[in-house]
């Protein structure tokens, strides 16, 4: 049996994104064997565009057994809710879009205006009325514990009361990789395959995968609004005074969230290697560069997800 | 480039998370806008020095108060690779966040403060690690500066550490003099100890080898997932998905299911869709089967000739998480190993472990937070398990509460 290798030299080929894989695929199937009724938020960004490549590997030849949710602000990058409605044919899932506008009417949800407005915090209520209503019991995501401070302390397996909230102080202590998934009817359990990803492993998965992203993510002209220091794409719902400048530039962006608080960043970049490169070179994070929700408070991240946030 | 998890243990003063601090620093994996809030937050606090520490304390209340509450996680790479920091604290009443971070940890970092030496805490650390099966220890003499950069004053610790060191059966052991505050022998090494010939922190944290902490022994997967796509041209199509925790698993390999002891031979693995001949631990892969077995979520795959111990009494050393009820002999609990799910009830409490002097109390009726005991517990259902220490990823379990469903117990069972 000359071709088989010694178990040494096979455990020696698997690199680090293969352990983190391993990992992911782990606890995707976790997620699929312990509960009912699974969903996997679904944002049209580059880490939910991984996690799906990641539930397509965990469960193939099956497909993936559960459902894609778009909670859709109506403030997202065309091109990204394109490529989503795409993403979702093309590996055969189901997938639910709920609008935060409905939301909004129903409720009576009063809206932020003026500069900086935005629907981020929005998302939440509709986000658990979607979970109430397919009444989901885990809900997976792509949210990394090298994004934010907050997050660098979230279990894997992070639960939430009926409310849909999150107590940091409160949380199950999470030992080796048993996952401790048990729930009352009502709570939930946010899951995050990801979490010891970072940025730079995404984007070299990525690569490595030839996975395809939305054409935002690379380098292309579009005209932008320059607004203290952050170029943010122009469009009709952003609030906009005699202070902002309209400008054209060549950007591609970092994280894409909604359009009325992700900055884009200068750059030439237009294939994946190049974009994995300036990742390498960057001093700045990605948060800090591009998300100006972050940017309000530094307990941001952490008041919203004691919120229900993502 | 492979990856290594560690953890640091030490206590509120002992500037752990400024040793994390520095690593980050120095490597270069602190951007410029965090570093920018750490200059503010410092500022903030008004004490002029910039706060390393301020990195790793995440949550409000924890800036608030300049401690470290919850196990935190900090990613940084080098060329060699690429590594995922455990910050847990210390202090007696979080030995529950201890053994949570250390759970996960291939390698300890136990900080030392040069003017105490090994003191209480040192002795509690180092005892969860080796309980945990830490396969490597770092101690890191730090405040080297304080104490003038003095050789006699380091040797004097080192070898009082490895007396403990040697009660406690560690193995791979380094010893180091630090200073996380000034840097050095962090990342590079320090002027002020010409005497010290040795490796930096992180010239070992790179170089230690972690491939041999691998039980390549053991053949063992707990089934995650039956995968059955039932579609036209995958009608018999029958995958059993899972992690391999321990050993290796070839195509035409005997195995045997546990608890059930039905056995087969592998007719195919597959890694996500792919056929190949072998896989070893810790690969998720997807086992079919030559014939016909009843298996599902919770079941174990073994090979065949190497299996796992199958009873349903199991001794076990435990380290209570519950703030709010105790463990009493008698008492139930949802035991959770592998993928399996089985009720357990606490037949005896052998005897408490003094963390701090490691001296076995006796006539225990009850664990409260943050003990550590040595129980005897029975199951429901045969379990299939391995000693902890031999493997760990089948020698380990929680217990959780029936009703709250809080895990309350991290269990490192014994053969």
């Amino acid at each position: 049996m000359s071709n088989i290798q010694s178990p040494e030299s096979i455990v020696q080929r698997q690199d680090y994104l293969d352990q983190l894989e391993s990992e992911a695929i782990y606890i995707m199937r976790e997620v699929a064997g312990q509960f009912e009724r699974p969903a996997l938020l679904f944002s049209g960004g580059k880490d939910s565009i991984t996690l799906v490549r990641l539930a397509q590997k965990a469960f193939a030849p099956g497909k993936i057994p559960f459902p894609l949710v778009h909670i859709d602000t109506g403030h997202n990058f065309p091109e990204a809710t394109q490529y989503r409605d795409w993403l979702a044919n093309e590996v055969g899932a189901k997938l639910i879009v709920r609008q935060v506008e409905d939301t909004i009417k129903a409720k009576g949800l009063k809206e932020q205006t003026g500069k900086n407005a935005t629907r981020n915090w929005l998302q939440t209520f509709t986000l658990l009325d979607t979970i109430e209503e397919f009444e989901f019991d885990a809900c997976i995501g792509g949210a990394r514990r090298d994004e934010e401070k907050a997050r660098a302390k979230e279990r894997i397996f992070s639960f939430r009361d009926e409310f849909g909230q999150w107590d940091p102080k409160r949380q199950r202590p999470e030992l080796w990789n048993l996952f401790n998934g048990k729930i009352s009817k009502g709570e939930n359990v946010r899951c995050f395959p990801i979490s010891n990803w970072t940025e730079l492993d995404v984007w070299s998965y990525i690569e490595r995968e030839k996975i395809p992203l939305p054409s935002i993510y690379f380098s292309h002209q579009r005209e932008m609004i320059l607004r203290d220091g952050n170029l943010l794409a122009n469009a009709d719902f952003i609030f906009k005074d005699e202070n902002d400048v309209i400008v054209t530039k060549t950007v591609r962006f970092r994280t894409v969230g909604d359009m009325t608080c992700t900055a884009a960043v200068e750059s030439d970049a237009d294939t994946i290697e190049k974009v994995v490169n300036e990742i390498k070179a960057t001093r700045i994070s990605e948060r800090g560069e591009t998300r100006i929700d972050d940017q309000q408070t530094e307990a941001a991240m952490e008041d919203r997800k004691k919120g229900g946030y993502f | 480039m492979d990856i290594l998890r560690f953890i640091t243990a030490g206590s509120v003063d002992d500037g752990k998370s400024t040793l994390i601090g520095r690593l980050l620093y120095d490597t270069k994996s602190i951007l410029a806008d965090q570093m920018e809030a750490v200059e503010r937050a410092s500022k903030t606090r008004g004490d002029g020095e910039i706060d390393l520490a301020l990195l790793t304390d995440g949550l409000r209340s924890e800036r608030e108060q300049g401690i470290t509450i919850d196990v935190a996680y900090k990613y940084f790479q080098t060329p060699n690779r690429k590594f995922i920091s455990i910050d847990a604290p210390g202090h007696i009443q979080y030995t529950r966040n201890m053994v949570t971070g250390a759970s996960n940890a291939d390698l300890a970092i136990i900080l030392i403060d040069a003017r105490q030496g090994v003191v209480e805490q040192t002795r509690r650390h180092s005892l969860i690690a080796s309980l945990l099966g830490i396969p490597h220890i770092v101690v890191a003499v730090n405040k080297m500066d304080l104490v003038g950069y003095s050789e006699d004053a380091f040797l004097q610790i080192a070898q009082e550490y490895k007396k403990l060191a040697d009660k406690l059966g560690i193995k791979d052991l380094k010893i180091i003099p630090v200073s996380a505050l000034a840097g050095d022998n962090i990342v590079d090494k320090s002027e002020a100890m010409p005497w010290y010939t040795g490796e930096t922190m992180l010239h070992f944290l790179e170089n230690v080898n972690v491939l041999n902490d691998l039980n390549l022994t053991d053949a063992r997967m707990a089934v995650q997932y039956v995968l059955r796509p039932q579609t036209e041209e995958l009608h018999d199509y029958r995958g059993y998905a899972g992690r391999i925790q321990s050993g290796v698993f070839k195509k035409g390999d005997s195995i045997t299911v546990l608890p059930s002891e039905q056995t087969s031979k592998i007719a195919k693995i597959e890694v996500y869709g792919e056929e190949v001949e072998e896989a070893t631990a810790p690969q998720s892969v997807t086992i079919l089967l030559e014939t016909d077995v009843d298996i599902s979520r919770g079941d174990l795959i073994s090979g065949a000739g190497n299996q796992p111990i199958l009873s349903q009494d199991v001794e076990a050393t435990i380290c209570w998480m519950d703030d709010r009820k105790e463990l009493k002999v008698g008492n139930k609990y949802t035991l959770q190993h592998g993928t399996s799910l089985v009720r357990c009830s606490v037949k005896g409490i052998e005897y408490r472990i003094d963390v701090n002097n490691y001296e076995h109390l006796e006539d225990i009726e009850s664990l409260k937070l943050n003990d550590i005991a040595k129980v005897t517990l029975r199951t429901a259902k045969p379990l299939a398990y391995d000693s902890y220490l031999k493997n760990r990823a089948n020698g380990a379990a929680i217990l959780i509460d029936e009703t709250s469903h809080v895990t309350v117990g991290a269990c490192m069972v014994e053969a």
